[in-house]
């Protein structure tokens, strides 16, 4: 095992400092020097044909400086499936849709300028269950697809399927089968910033926009392509990343504010900036999308899984985002997690009047795994296997592949399971009566990168400077997470200096290398095999260099040396002898030579060696460049087949809980939560990551639900959408971490963002079941939902 | 209607005229400039917006302006020290781990703050009151609430 200097130890975050101190910028706290603030006028009707739209009186009311709409300004098309409109003309196809947009001297000029606008509307009939919509006859929401061809239904144009094995013959060797159907709610992101952007246009027509993305190379092409539709082919976007107050996918796709901005930056010919208040996030904001899932599994007499049958269905809302491949992540679990060799699984997607939706942290697999393992616990007591062991009886194993193709490196789920048993005291079962249960619940997620778009890759460049600094320019996103921490160790550790002397430029298209965006628990794994890849390019660099500058430069340390102390003798040691590339260590910012003397003057410091590179005749400055492309595919969804990530994260969740019957309120006792993340990188940073992912967990098992109404959002605020808050974290939680070593990984880890939300609330949802007796199919579990539930019971 | 005001903020007299209407946070990041204290719902309901008024913290999102005339106001930049020291508190915070996207890291800051000033010996439970209005998303709260029991401790000891 190798002796790490900075991973695995614990690193406090290098833009801690600025945001304890209240420094760190966010798009809120950017100004560009004459801004405008841009307003939306949103739909009043969630289906409905424009009739009129009347802005003179918000165009004549002072300190207005642009009102622009669908019919003044070019159209720009943008969207997953490029279904979606910045600004809509002919009809809104949701309550969120953007009719006009006023740019104002300040915020409240431009919010009153909104109230002035006056549009007409002919409503049409709604649809807002993907039930309704899928009825023969119902009202179309696309009367015509992005090329202009007619369209008969609202079935959304993308397919995820997969067929493997043999299903009726899986079905004929099962004992016990098992079949359920679980539903998941919109749930919103809730950074605690809320999304914004400014947009400024230079003389040249080239466009800087300071965006709260997650995906600012994908966001430059998409912008691109906006610029040449509004008649500036070939000029440029530049995405620029300030600090974001959180994410969690809601940053993966471009929004229609954006494009707004960028209209009425080119219109009044000033920067522009747009943000959204809490209570537009809530309801213009795309959340995550619902989902209905229906499963059957069964297993033979031994509890060997011998089929799973999976249909899912989700509410696409009325526009297409990133967000619609939620099912290319649901195969994963689906076709993988535990072992099974005959499996069937459907997607469909439906378009209705509802919000829009997008990715949110997990991509679908919080919601499948919702199904799955609420299913595995009801099969398993079908079978009269414990729970526990009928998972460990269908673990996955290292080094095998899985019926979609996902080639498992190391695996341990089955240390997760057993540590989770072990820390639950698992065997010792409550007493009937006390109405206290335990439950758990694993997961499979993408741990190795995440190929859903034709490149997977992530560059990155380090740059040395004359003082030893190493500045590096990455086009991942820190959103919070700790990318720029881990980033930091990865580089200090590889290259072999201090990590004070490590610099993260910010995110920047036009300085950082092309990176396909932050998401898929990708981040820690691209950005650190990508530092690991350049620092060795560097060391190589540098160690051939000094070959012949080491030498020259550890005389003069000799020469120092020997005049203050005469009497120095030096070892007996050639250093142009040993000056050869392959004897350099670089340590701390330090090159010396292997194995050689211990002198303090063979101890030389990086900065002396790299401006003694730089300055003299013809002399150089360090840098390199590395595009790191993981060993993964691209799946055919159509088929749901490949090998989609370089690697896949375990983990087992459990749960004890106690259940008031009278109330139907459930108390977590305590949560353990055990993952496989190949190595650990900064303890701090990974117990963040996995604290804060289950509370998120925590909040979509118990009380998270965008609660939606004909369309309209009932609840934007967080009086009536309850996230967690100190109180409802009030409980033990023990985080096990599971070292395999992953060979992909970079120094052996795996994405860990994602995982420790997903298998949250079925371990819950399983240990209620065995604390009363009732089994939660919808999500959020509350406690109307459980006393419903006991009712039915008896 | 326009007025002016004045108070202490993070221990200067400052004047500023503003729209009677303001509350303390729009005076606090227009006029005033810091931009530490952050907005996040306006509506008094995740407390990013937390600063201290005469002892007490508050939601300036909702405290009217005017109110805080002849009054004093600590806001998170009135909690570094001079040299580029941060506080006991931030520094807990920053050991800690307890920051991530670091939106709500201010209002967190200055809720256990105007806690630990008042309450040297502060049991987790109230440490926990204190912080019931401040929402985060990222941490799931657990190292924050290391954190302030951490500044406690380090608090005594520099007594």
């Amino acid at each position: 095992m190798t002796n790490f200097h900075y991973i695995g130890k614990e690193a406090s975050r290098p833009d801690g400092p600025d945001k304890a101190a209240g420094k760190a910028l966010y798009i809120q706290d950017l100004q560009r020097p004459g801004m405008l603030y841009g307003k939306i006028k949103f739909s009043d009707f969630p289906h409905a044909r424009i009739k009129h739209i009347d802005t003179s009186k918000a165009e004549r009311l002072t300190g207005v400086r642009a009102v622009i709409t669908a019919f003044n300004t070019p159209e720009i098309r943008l969207g997953f499936m490029r279904d979606n409109f910045a600004l809509k003309k002919d009809k809104v196809r949701q309550y969120r849709d953007e009719i006009v947009a006023v740019a104002a001297i300040d915020p409240e000029i431009a919010a009153e300028a909104t109230e002035l606008i006056k549009v007409e509307y002919e409503p049409l009939p709604g649809l807002f269950s993907p039930h309704e919509a899928m009825k023969e006859g119902a009202p179309l929401v696309h009367e015509t697809d992005p090329q202009g061809n007619s369209r008969t239904d609202n079935l959304v144009p993308l397919q995820f399927h997969h067929e493997s094995g043999d299903l009726e013959a899986g079905k004929r060797a099962a004992k016990h089968v098992v079949e359920g159907t679980f539903t998941t709610p919109m749930v919103q992101q809730c950074c605690m910033g809320t999304a914004g952007c400014i947009a400024e246009l230079d003389m040249n027509s080239n466009l800087t926009i300071w965006a709260k993305t997650q995906i600012p190379f994908l966001a430059q092409r998409d912008f691109n392509r906006a610029l040449s539709d509004m008649g500036l082919a070939g000029k440029n976007a530049r995405v620029i990343v300030p600090t974001l107050g959180g994410s969690f996918g809601s940053g993966l796709d471009t929004h229609c504010y954006e494009y707004i901005a960028i209209l009425l930056a080119f219109r009044t010919g000033y920067p522009v900036k747009i943000v959204y208040t809490r209570a537009e996030e809530f309801a213009n904001l795309s959340p995550r999308q619902s989902s209905t899932t229906k499963i059957i599994q069964g297993c033979d007499q031994n509890g060997k899984l011998t089929f799973r049958h999976v249909e899912v269905l989700q509410d696409n809302g009325a526009y297409t985002s990133w967000g619609a491949t939620y099912p290319s992540v649901m195969m994963m679990p689906a076709t993988s997690l535990y072992r099974i060799s005959n499996v069937y699984f459907n997607a469909q997607l439906v378009y209705t009047n509802n919000t829009y939706c997008q990715a949110m942290r997990g991509y679908g697999n919080p919601e499948f795994t919702w199904a799955l393992e609420s299913n595995m616990d009801k099969l398993a007591e079908e079978a009269r296997i414990d729970p526990f062991d009928f998972r460990m009886l269908n673990s996955n194993k290292p080094n095998e592949t899985t019926p979609m193709g996902l080639k498992i490196s190391t695996c341990g789920l089955k240390e997760c399971l057993e540590t989770v048993a072990q820390k639950l005291n698992w065997k010792k079962r409550h007493k009937k009566g006390k109405h206290r249960g335990k439950g758990l619940a694993s997961l499979i997620h993408v741990g190795g990168g995440a190929r859903i778009y034709r490149s997977d890759a992530s560059g990155l460049i380090l740059k040395l400077d004359d003082f030893g600094n190493v500045n590096v320019y990455h086009g991942g996103v820190e959103m919070g997470q700790g990318l720029h921490s881990v980033l930091t160790l990865a580089v200090a550790e590889a290259l072999g200096v201090s990590s004070e002397k490590v610099l993260i430029n910010p995110t920047d298209t036009g300085t950082c290398p092309w990176d396909v965006g932050t998401h898929a628990s990708r981040g820690a794994f691209m950005a650190c095999n990508a530092a690991i890849l350049a620092a060795n390019k560097l060391r190589d660099k540098i160690f051939g260099l000094a070959e012949v500058f080491y030498p020259q430069e550890v005389e003069k340390n000799l020469k120092k040396l020997k005049k203050k102390n005469p009497n120095y003798k030096p070892p007996d040691f050639d250093v142009i002898k040993a000056a050869r590339r392959e004897n350099f260590e670089l340590q701390d910012g330090f090159i010396f030579i292997k194995d050689g003397p211990q002198e303090s003057w063979l101890r030389l410091e990086l900065a002396r060696l790299l401006r003694a590179i730089h300055f003299r005749n013809q002399g150089q400055m360090l840098t390199t460049e590395v595009f790191y492309d993981p060993p993964n595919e691209l799946p055919d969804f159509k088929k749901g087949f490949g090998n989609i990530s370089a690697t896949y994260a375990f983990g087992t969740q459990g749960a004890e809980v106690e259940v008031d019957t009278e109330t139907g309120e459930v108390k977590i006792l305590k949560m353990v939560a055990a993952h496989d993340v190949g190595k650990v990188l900064n303890p701090q940073a990974l117990k963040g990551q996995m604290y804060g992912a289950l509370a998120q967990g925590i909040g979509y098992a118990f009380y998270e639900e965008l609660l939606s109404q004909q369309g309209k959002i009932l609840n934007p605020n967080f009086r009536d959408y309850k996230i967690p808050r100190v109180y409802e974290m009030d409980f033990p939680i023990e985080l096990e971490f599971i070292e395999s070593n992953d060979r992909f990984g970079p120094f052996g880890a795996k994405g860990v963002a994602e995982p420790g939300l997903v298998p949250t609330a079925p371990a819950i949802a399983n240990a209620i079941y065995d604390a009363i007796g009732v089994r939660i199919h919808d999500l959020p579990i509350t406690p109307d939902k459980v006393l419903a539930a006991l009712k039915k019971l008896k | 209607m326009k007025k002016e005001i004045s108070f202490t903020l993070n221990g200067s007299e400052v004047s500023v005229t503003i729209d009677e209407h303001l509350c303390l946070i729009d005076v606090l990041r227009g006029p005033l400039g810091q931009t530490g204290t952050n907005e996040g719902c306006r509506e008094g309901e995740c407390g990013a917006c937390t600063v201290i008024v005469d002892g007490r913290a508050v939601n300036s999102c909702l405290y009217p302006a005017l109110e805080v005339e002849g009054k004093n106001v600590t806001t998170i930049e009135g909690l570094q020290e001079p040299n580029q020291k941060l506080s006991i508190i931030q520094q807990a915070f920053v050991d800690h781990g307890a920051i991530q996207c670091g939106f709500c890291t201010p209002g967190m800051i200055m809720s256990a703050k105007a806690l630990l000033d008042t309450n040297q010996n502060p049991t987790e439970d109230e440490i926990r009151d204190v912080l019931l209005g401040n929402l985060c998303r990222c941490t799931g709260y657990v190292q924050i609430v290391e954190a302030v029991k951490q500044a406690v401790v380090q608090l005594k000891n520099k007594k």
